[in-house]
This record gives structure tokens, sequence and C-alpha cells, in this order.
């Protein structure tokens, strides 16, 4: 049950019971879709980004616990970061998830760290943050997991 | 008392003696037994057949119908008792028309590229139904794009049962075959297929059953239930993996072109010509997996030595255990209530993701699938993007239903608002 508790820390279940920033961006000027046929979760950022500053960043979508408390965590996060800040801290988590679980500096990120003990579901704590990627890459088709 | 009462319960001393025929279940999950219940994914293998995979390895292996040496005659002589014992499992009426494949998938495949292929036409159409697994979905497809024949779908109503009425209408002149599952892998749904394919052949219609999930579950006559085509897999079987079944009609077999070319499926080669071998090496090109068939064999033995009477007595016995106590917990729904089901248990919590569920019950030691099950039009059709599926073998207990359920209530303790 440790590791479990590392999983479903409190904060993940706040944000997957009540995710921020959900919704469509009417006014995004990158948008990308991003889908993990596993188990079928779907999520669709929308970012607005001016001058390679990320000003807003919202997302619509179905999925785990994991892949929503990620989405919306991520969106927050975001905000305001310029598009390299924000492609190197998908790195972070990266790194974080599929390693060793080492939080660095994160910050309120941290609490996706658990997920290292839980291979089958890096994919879904990355999903909404390969999503963003393409999404700055403008990347027209659908990103998948696989 | 009650634990008292539970643990003499007869079916479950049973199923305790049959338990100890499969070493994996032995194993400790996150430090608890292993309760496996995934049986609908792939069944645990008894001692026997792990034992006759390494027997042939270990003591005869040599390659079948071709060497005049002793390993080899023994070695062919072992596959082909396996289709002897194959076709008394499933009463076909001779053994060739028992071809091995490596799984229900490639059966399908062979079916539609061969007998699909070389017979449709564009306007013809190929009847599936609502709740196919994506391997009886996606070959038709792949032919219909062939062909230009195209695909109708027999729905599903809210019990998880096909509307035989709306079947009846589909059939017309234009049908050229039927595809439907017997048993449905997502939902536990046991198909009137005797019925299916009474009506299909009334138009002349050839049917094709995909047996996968039922072939461990329910007694399979090839020949009470008249179909044309019986498709499946060893390792829902407890057999191995990579090893599966196409049972097809004599005269249809003999009729269909070779699907794959290559060695053993041929009686002489020239480049100028190639004449083929008889049903069932015909459709059989390639060194096959001559473990996987014999292992099947012993599968198919184990099984026999049980009996399907106190088998299905058994598995239904613990669906109605555990069906009432999994209802019971609060917000959960279960898809698929078909009046006649087999010991498949798929389920949605409510504000709880089948995957969060999943992840939870394995800290539990709990095995289950989460996922849509490859059957991705029939999660629409419930309006969900996946489900949580127990499924139920002849070594699951009452006590492992109990397992299940209080790791459910776990899963709603963690996700308690």
């Amino acid at each position: 049950m440790t590791d479990l508790r590392e999983l479903y820390q409190e904060t993940i279940l706040d944000h997957y019971r009540q995710p921020r920033n959900t919704g469509r961006l009417d006014d995004a000027n990158r948008t990308a879709e991003g889908y993990n046929p596993l188990c079928g979760d779907k999520v669709t950022l929308y970012l607005k980004v001016e001058e390679g500053v990320i000003r807003d960043a919202r997302f619509e979508g179905s999925g785990c616990a994991i892949a929503t408390a990620s989405a919306s965590l991520m969106t927050e996060s975001i905000k305001g970061k310029r598009e390299d800040e924000a492609l190197r801290l998908l790195e972070k988590i990266h790194g974080m998830v599929t390693g060793g679980g080492q939080t660095g500096d994160v910050g309120k990120l941290a609490v996706l760290a658990g997920v290292h003990e839980f291979p089958q579901r890096v994919k879904c704590a990355t999903l909404a943050w390969h999503t963003m990627k393409a999404a700055l890459e403008n990347v027209g088709e659908p990103v998948t997991t696989e | 008392m009650k634990l008292f009462d539970r643990l003499l319960h007869h079916d479950d001393l049973q199923a305790q003696f049959w338990r100890t025929d499969f070493p994996i279940l032995k194993t400790r999950v996150q430090g608890k037994p292993l309760v496996y219940l995934d049986n609908a994914a792939t069944t645990q293998k008894p001692l026997a057949v792990i034992e006759a995979e390494s027997e042939y390895y270990g003591n005869y292996n040599a390659n079948v119908h071709r060497g005049v040496h002793a390993l080899s005659a023994r070695a062919t002589e072992a596959y082909e008792d396996a289709r002897a014992k194959v076709q008394r499992f499933v009463n076909a009426a001779s053994s060739d028309e028992i071809v091995f494949v490596r799984g229900t998938t490639e059966a399908i495949n062979l079916v539609a590229q061969s007998y699909g292929r070389s017979r449709l036409q564009a306007g013809d159409e190929i009847i599936l139904s609502q709740m196919e697994h994506h391997s009886n979905i996606v070959p038709w497809q792949m032919l219909c794009q062939q062909t230009g024949a195209r695909l109708r779908i027999i729905p599903v109503n809210d019990q998880g049962e096909l509307q035989l009425g709306i079947y009846e209408a589909l059939l017309n002149e234009r049908t050229r075959l039927v595809a439907v599952t017997h048993v449905s892998n997502a939902l536990g749904t046991i198909n009137p297929v005797k019925s299916i394919v009474e009506l299909a052949h009334r138009r002349g219609v050839p049917v094709l059953l995909d047996g996968a999930q039922a072939i461990a579950h329910v007694p399979v006559d090839v020949q009470a239930l008249d179909c044309d085509f019986y498709a499946f897999s060893a390792h829902k079987l407890y057999g191995p993996t990579g090893v599966g079944v196409l049972y097809g009609k004599m005269a249809l077999l003999e009729a269909m072109p070779a699907y794959q070319g290559g060695g053993d499926m041929i009686r002489s080669v020239s480049f100028e010509e190639t004449t083929y071998n008889t049903v069932p090496y015909k459709f059989e090109a390639g060194t096959p997996n001559i473990a996987g068939v014999i292992g099947l064999g012993v599968a198919v033995d184990y099984v026999g030595s049980i009996g399907f009477e106190a088998l299905v007595s058994h598995e239904q016995a613990l669906l109605s255990y555990a069906t009432p106590l999994l209802a019971d917990v609060p917000g959960l729904r279960i898809i698929g209530n078909a009046r006649e089901k087999t010991g498949i248990l798929s389920f949605v919590l409510e504000g709880v993701h089948p995957h969060d569920i999943g992840t939870i019950l394995d800290g539990e030691g709990v095995a289950i699938r989460a996922g849509h099950h490859c059957t991705m039009p029939l999660m629409e059709r419930f309006g969900v993007a996946a489900t949580a599926r127990a499924s139920f073998a002849l070594y699951n207990t009452r006590l492992e239903a109990d397992a299940l359920v209080a790791a459910v209530y776990k899963v709603r303790e963690v996700f308690k608002p």
C-alpha cells in the first residue's frame, strides 16, 4: 500500500476530481490531440503562445486519475513559461517517472514521482506532456503514446 | 462460522484440488497471494502442459513430417496425436478438419483471406455482431476493402445479448458469411450460436464461430452446432501461447485456396508448377509450433480429465456467488447481464477510471484486466471508454471472489471524496 499511497497522493486525487484549466480555449493558437490506445485516454490541449511564452493553457479529455491529474497540473505549471522552459520541464518529468523517481526542481509536479514504481502507468502520466510538445511543434497528427 | 462454511464448500474444495496442478498459483504478488482473475486474457498452465513442452525439447526435438529418423517419427506422432485429441475434444468428423494455426486471430484471417477473398465480391455482405473482438472485425474489414463487400452488424441489447430478430432481418440474398463470437470476451454472454447457424443455413450462408472465449468454459461440439468454421486459441484453454485451431468442414477446406505458401503445404514444386498438399497440411505452411501443439494436446487431456460438467458447474456457482457481492458495492455497475453467461464480470465504478481500479487491485494481489478488451465498438455501445474485468477459470475459488470484492472496496476507500 505504501507505493499506492505514493501514486494516489491527495494532490493527484484532488486534480482528478477537480481538474483545473479544462475546456476549450477559444483564442488558442496551438492545439494538439493525444491518445493512449492502450486505455483509451484522450486529451486535447489548447495553448495560447505569444512571443515564445505560453500565456494560457487548457485541456479537454477523459482519462484515468493519473492522466487527468497530470494534464491538470501541467496546464497550471506551464502557464507563463517560455516554450523552451516548458519543453525542459517535459524532459524532467519524463526522467522522473521513467527513472529513479528523483524529483529535482519540478516543484509541485513532484507528486507525479510515485508513477515511477508503476511502469504500466508511465504513459498515463506523460500523455499530456507529449501532447504539449506536439502542440508547441504544431504537429497536425494526433500523438499517441505507442 | 461463515468462513468455516466457505472453506468447506464442496466447490472450493474441488477447486483447491485443481489448483495444485498449476504451479504459478503459489506465486505471491506485492507480498500477497496471487488472485488470478484475468483468465479471459490468458489462462494459467497446468504442470502437465509445461512438462510436455519441456519433454519435447529435452527428449525428442525434431521436425515433423520429414525426417526418417527416430526423433522425427516420435515428434510427428506426438504432433498428429494432438490433432486427434483436438478432433475428439470438439467432436469434429475427421482429424483432417483440424488445422493448426498461431491462434484464433490467424484462424479468422485464414478464413477471410482464403475462403472470403476467393468467393466474395462487391455488394456482398458479411454479418458480424456488435460484441466482436477486434480480431473478428478487422480481418473482415480488410476483406471488404479488397473485395468491395460490406459489413452488417447485429446489435446488442442493454443486457449484453444479441438481438436475434434484427439478425434474422439482416440475413438476405447478399449475405455470404456470418462471423460471430460464441462467448463475449468483454461481457461473458453465451450466444445462441446453434440458432444463429440454423438461421444462416436456411439461406445457405456459412457461419464462422469465434470460440476463443468459449473453448475453456462451455462444451463445444462442432457437429451438433453444425458451424462451418470454429476458431480458438490454446492459451485460453490452459495450453501454450502461439498455437490455435481452425476447424473447418472438409468440403469447405478442400475447396479453399492455400493461405500461405511454403514447406509442408506442397506435394511437389517446380518453377513451372506447384501442387498442394491435402487438407489440413495445405494450410500449415512452414515448420509449425510443434511444442505448442503437443502442449495443446495435453491441455485438452487435462480439461477432459476434469470434464465440462464439473468445470461448468464450478464456474457457474462462482459467478452466482460473486455477482451479487460485486453488484452490492456502492457506485458499481456490472456491464453485461445476459441470462446465459460464463464467469466474466465486467464493471465500472463511479468516479474511478478502470485503469486506476486495475492498479489498486494489483496492489492487493488481484490480477484483472482494465481497458476496452479489444472490443471498442461494444464499449461505445455501453457508453464507456473501458471497463474493469474479472474473469474466472476452473481454479478460482470463493475466497478469491471475496478478495476481489474486498479490493474493490479498497479502491473506493482510496478514491473517496
